[in-house]
């Protein structure tokens, strides 16, 4: 089965980081997401830039509107994700566990739905 | 994968420092192999409470330095419970597999009365007796219970002579032992209800008194809601659906079995019997929307396409 695991944390702690602690934990997710990736666990792992540089789309009554970032009233930030498989929730929670970002912050672990009966190929968009 | 573990490796994960629902869902994952989704199924809970419960055991059997290991002879009677309910589920899951396109996985059964061979000789205990005669009654009609098309079959429909003549006898000798020990628990009753329906010729020829009266001993032994449901089916047979149809209604009015498909399926069969068409539509989509479980999708869908076309 797929997870996605979302790394939530407030971007504010991670700008007082010194860049030396920033490398370590570079390093150490990159080591990690290695080791995952030859057990078979990672599918995909993307680091994503802050909420700054982020834009919001709506298209209502067939008008298309744009704003600025999500502005979103929760202290925590997404940072990142990471698409893995494991064979139930209990293995995404222990995979989870290990990555460097669950100290920083947290990960939130959604099992990704399996389409029942659908053919078409899972990535259609 | 299946239950490579032995009775030993079962009582580990029975340990009595773990609640009891966190002892089943130990075995089932460490012991069975199942993933935390499936046992949630079993459950008809979600599958984060039962990784929640996963984690904090395990937490707790580290914490705790509880060693993997066979607990001693004076141990095993108190922890029997547990072990029980936790191959009695194992069963389950094979018979009756919550998810998928297959209805049965034939190995997990297979796996749970091996091991309630080997309980039984480890601890001849009346319930033990009484779990293994009733996975044997139930397997007995594998053959007979889904269609070569994977279809399900009901009871009352199902080819009798493909029922396991072998596996009947030897269950119904095991619910004798049982029975005999005047120390009946609710596996030893639930067998003799498999048996009943075992050793009648049709449907019609069913000693249905007799399953509604050991209904009623069942749901002395264990008040729950789905025992209350398979006497209300009992007591449609005996009396009629109506009958039974005014029992279920009162269990879906106090909203235990509301997310149980089986409970609206059984509803929806009734008031087809009764020719009470909208009702009998709207719970038969009621349970649709409850299981993902291919072949009971398929039944059920039949079900619906034999109704009469809508009316007004």
């Amino acid at each position: 089965m797929k997870y996605l695991l979302f790394c939530c944390h407030e971007e504010k702690s991670l700008d007082t980081m010194s860049k030396s602690e920033c490398d370590a934990l570079m390093d150490e997710t990159s080591a990690y997401c290695e080791a995952l990736r030859k057990s078979g666990h990672l599918i995909a792992a993307e680091p994503l830039e802050p909420v700054q540089m982020a834009m919001t789309v709506r298209v209502r009554n067939g008008k298309v509107s744009v704003t600025d970032g999500p502005f979103a009233e929760t202290k925590e930030q997404i940072g990142g994700f990471f698409l893995i498989s494991a064979r139930d929730l209990n293995e995404a929670i222990q995979v989870a566990s290990k990555f460097p970002s669950a100290r920083l912050g947290s990960l939130e672990v959604r099992p990704v739905t399996e389409l029942r009966g659908s053919s078409r190929p899972a990535a259609t968009f | 994968m299946g239950c490579a573990g032995e009775p030993g490796s079962t009582f580990t994960c029975c340990h009595p420092a773990l609640s009891p629902e966190a002892q089943v869902a130990m075995t089932l994952r460490e012991v069975c192999g199942l993933a935390t989704e499936e046992i949630a199924r079993a459950f008809l809970t979600t599958p984060p409470t039962v990784a929640q419960r996963i984690v904090r055991a395990k937490k707790k059997i580290r914490d705790a330095r509880i060693p993997y290991e066979v607990p001693s002879e004076k141990e095993l009677p108190d922890r029997l419970d547990a072990v029980l309910r936790v191959v009695y589920l194992v069963f389950n899951e094979g018979y009756s597999a919550s998810s998928g396109g297959s209805l049965t996985r034939h190995d997990l059964s297979g796996e749970a009365i091996r091991l309630g061979r080997l309980l039984i000789e480890l601890l001849p205990e009346p319930e033990a007796i009484g779990l293994l005669a009733l996975m044997l009654l139930h397997d007995s009609r594998r053959a007979a219970r889904t269609s070569p098309t994977g279809d399900l079959i009901l009871l009352e429909d199902q080819d009798r002579s493909l029922w396991n003549r072998g596996q009947i006898t030897e269950g119904v000798s095991l619910v004798e032992r049982a029975l005999s020990s005047r120390r009946v628990g609710p596996y030893s009753v639930q067998a003799a209800i498999a048996a009943v329906h075992a050793q009648a010729a049709s449907p019609t020829a069913t000693d249905w008194t007799r399953v509604v009266g050991l209904y009623d001993l069942l749901f002395q032994a264990d008040p729950s809601p789905v025992v209350e449901l398979n006497r209300a089916v009992a007591v449609a047979m005996r009396d009629g659906p109506l009958a039974g149809l005014t029992l279920i209604d009162a269990i879906l009015v106090r909203g235990d079995l509301g997310n149980y498909h089986l409970a609206h399926a059984a509803h929806a069969d009734l008031c087809r019997r009764l020719g009470r068409t909208a009702e009998a539509r709207a719970s038969y989509e009621r349970a649709l929307g409850l299981t993902q479980q291919e072949p009971e999708r398929r039944f059920l869908n039949r079900r619906l396409g034999e109704l009469p076309g809508k009316t007004g």
